[in-house]
């Protein structure tokens, strides 16, 4: 594996995804090996933040003290341009189909990815 | 071969003071002598697994305080499929000869025996720990993902989704085990709190405390036997950001395998038992499964053709919308009323003919699927 992007989930502003060099699949997750073929050969890449509204749910209704200070909160699922599917936090009046632009925000005492729609 | 000889199920809702061990044995106890067996001819024992009291062996703690010895035993875990995964699984064993009367259970104090708090943060869990659960996602909040998706796609409203709680609530006034016995309108449900949107307090199932239990044998013992015709499962992720499709969902692929292994249709189906955490569930499931069309499902509960007298009468007990949610045991009731139905033993909620019936169980986010076929045989 090579190229190793530290990530929003590591606590930097940035949102990291893998390619594989022998079958080309993306994957957001970060493993050891390529989970379409099993290919170790994998290069890390930063998003560009970029990307299309998939899903939305407002969260109302949270289960811990840290999160309940939050609430309403939007998750939304995001399409990529770069072609991988990623969760991450947004406007509460994103709508589906909405093309959106990714800045991160603090959230529970963590940072973690919050998408804008583009203007 | 294997027959569904014997069902127990306890009433959902408190029980204030029982442990999920003591909700078990309550409903092993009923199973058992619904079976006309006594304790010592179980020889296989399935368990699923407490959110209350998490164990690395719950099938020998649970024989060992329910005084079974049992040849095999260990516990399951897939979710809310969990249970018909376990009935799956006992069919086989029956069927190879590895055991003789498999006894499926799943129970827990899940209401009473913690905080509403830590029971929706143990669900989270099923997301991502990295990716997902850091961003405070709950399991109705990954199930509105899947919600705003599909009406998007098939023009499905939230009044819609509305129609799958009423109903669910009109069978549970049927039955005195329910947890929940007031009458719901359309509007009571689209007033209810938001919870995670689109779905509001009334689209989701409650958290109860409750136990179900079966036994599967090799051989039938009573007059009117039910027999596990086929069945298969299909498991295409675990988070929903990995989810496929909606065309491409796991209910589609292990309802096609069951129907192979079955060799029957969905026209063949007489009674329909399917899961049904949220009003989104039920929906998806029904138009996955086949028994209505896409976009189809909320029209075909306006025209009551899944009511006790409909044409395809569906979760009678009232499913784990109004019957409750305690886990494990949760979509076991949902065997529980089909067997009773089956046999001509479910009272006042008898419907006319339940001889050829279709389960389905889904865990996770719509993550692990297990499809049914059970059919009556004299």
């Amino acid at each position: 594996m090579s190229g190793q992007v530290v990530d929003w989930t590591k606590g930097a502003e940035a949102i990291a995804y893998q390619t594989c060099g022998a079958c080309g699949a993306r994957q957001y997750f970060r493993r050891s090996f390529c989970a379409a073929c099993g290919s170790p050969d994998l290069t890390e890449h930063r998003a560009s933040g970029a990307g299309t509204v998939y899903a939305t749910s407002l969260v109302c209704r949270a289960a811990t003290p840290e999160t309940k200070a939050h609430v309403p909160y939007n998750i939304v699922l995001v399409d990529t341009d770069e072609g991988f599917r990623m969760m991450a936090h947004g406007d509460n009046a994103l709508a589906i189909g909405d093309k959106v632009a990714a800045r991160f925000t603090q959230f529970a005492g963590r940072l973690v990815p919050y998408f804008e729609k583009v203007k | 071969m294997s027959f569904v000889t014997g069902v127990g199920l306890t009433s959902y809702g408190k029980h204030e003071g029982s442990s999920s061990l003591d909700l078990m044995s309550k409903a092993a106890e009923l199973a058992i002598a619904d079976a006309g067996l006594k304790r010592a001819d179980i020889d296989g024992i399935l368990c699923g697994y407490s959110t209350v009291s998490p164990h690395i062996m719950l099938a020998t703690v649970f024989a060992e305080h329910f005084g079974i010895r049992p040849s095999y035993a260990h516990a399951v875990q897939v979710g809310g499929a969990t249970g018909l995964a376990m009935t799956m699984l006992a069919h086989h064993l029956v069927d190879a000869g590895v055991a003789k009367h498999v006894l499926v259970v799943g129970g827990e104090n899940r209401l009473t025996g913690q905080s509403r708090d830590a029971s929706i943060q143990a669900l989270a869990q099923v997301g991502h720990p990295d990716y997902e659960v850091t961003l405070g996602p709950t399991i109705p909040a990954y199930y509105g993902l899947v919600a705003t998706r599909y009406m998007h796609e098939y023009g499905v409203t939230q009044e819609d989704l509305a129609e799958f709680a009423v109903l669910m609530r009109k069978h549970a006034l049927t039955h005195p085990g329910a947890q929940f016995h007031d009458p719901i309108t359309v509007a009571d449900v689209m007033a209810s709190k938001p919870v995670a949107m689109p779905l509001k307090l009334l689209d989701c199932c409650p958290v109860s405390d409750g136990g179900a239990a079966f036994v599967i044998s090799h051989d039938g013992t009573g007059d009117t036997r039910v027999r596990v015709r086929g069945c298969a499962q299909a498991h295409t992720h675990q988070h929903v950001t990995a989810a496929p499709a909606l065309s491409e969902l796991g209910a589609e692929i292990s309802i096609a395998k069951a129907k192979q292994a079955s060799g029957l249709a969905i026209s063949d189906v007489r009674y329909a038992a399917v899961y049904d955490s949220f009003t989104i569930t039920l929906a998806m499931l029904l138009e996955d499964l086949g028994l209505a069309k896409r976009g189809e499902a909320a029209a075909r509960v306006r025209a009551g053709y899944f009511d006790q007298n409909g044409e395809m009468p569906l979760n009678t007990h009232g499913g784990l919308l109004s019957y409750g949610h305690c886990g494990v045991g949760g979509a076991m009731a949902h065997l529980v009323e089909t067997h009773l139905q089956m046999t001509g033993r479910a009272g006042n909620r008898q419907v006319r003919d339940a001889s050829v019936a279709l389960l389905h169980g889904d865990g996770g986010v719509l993550s692990s699927h297990v499809s049914m076929f059970l059919e009556r045989v004299r």
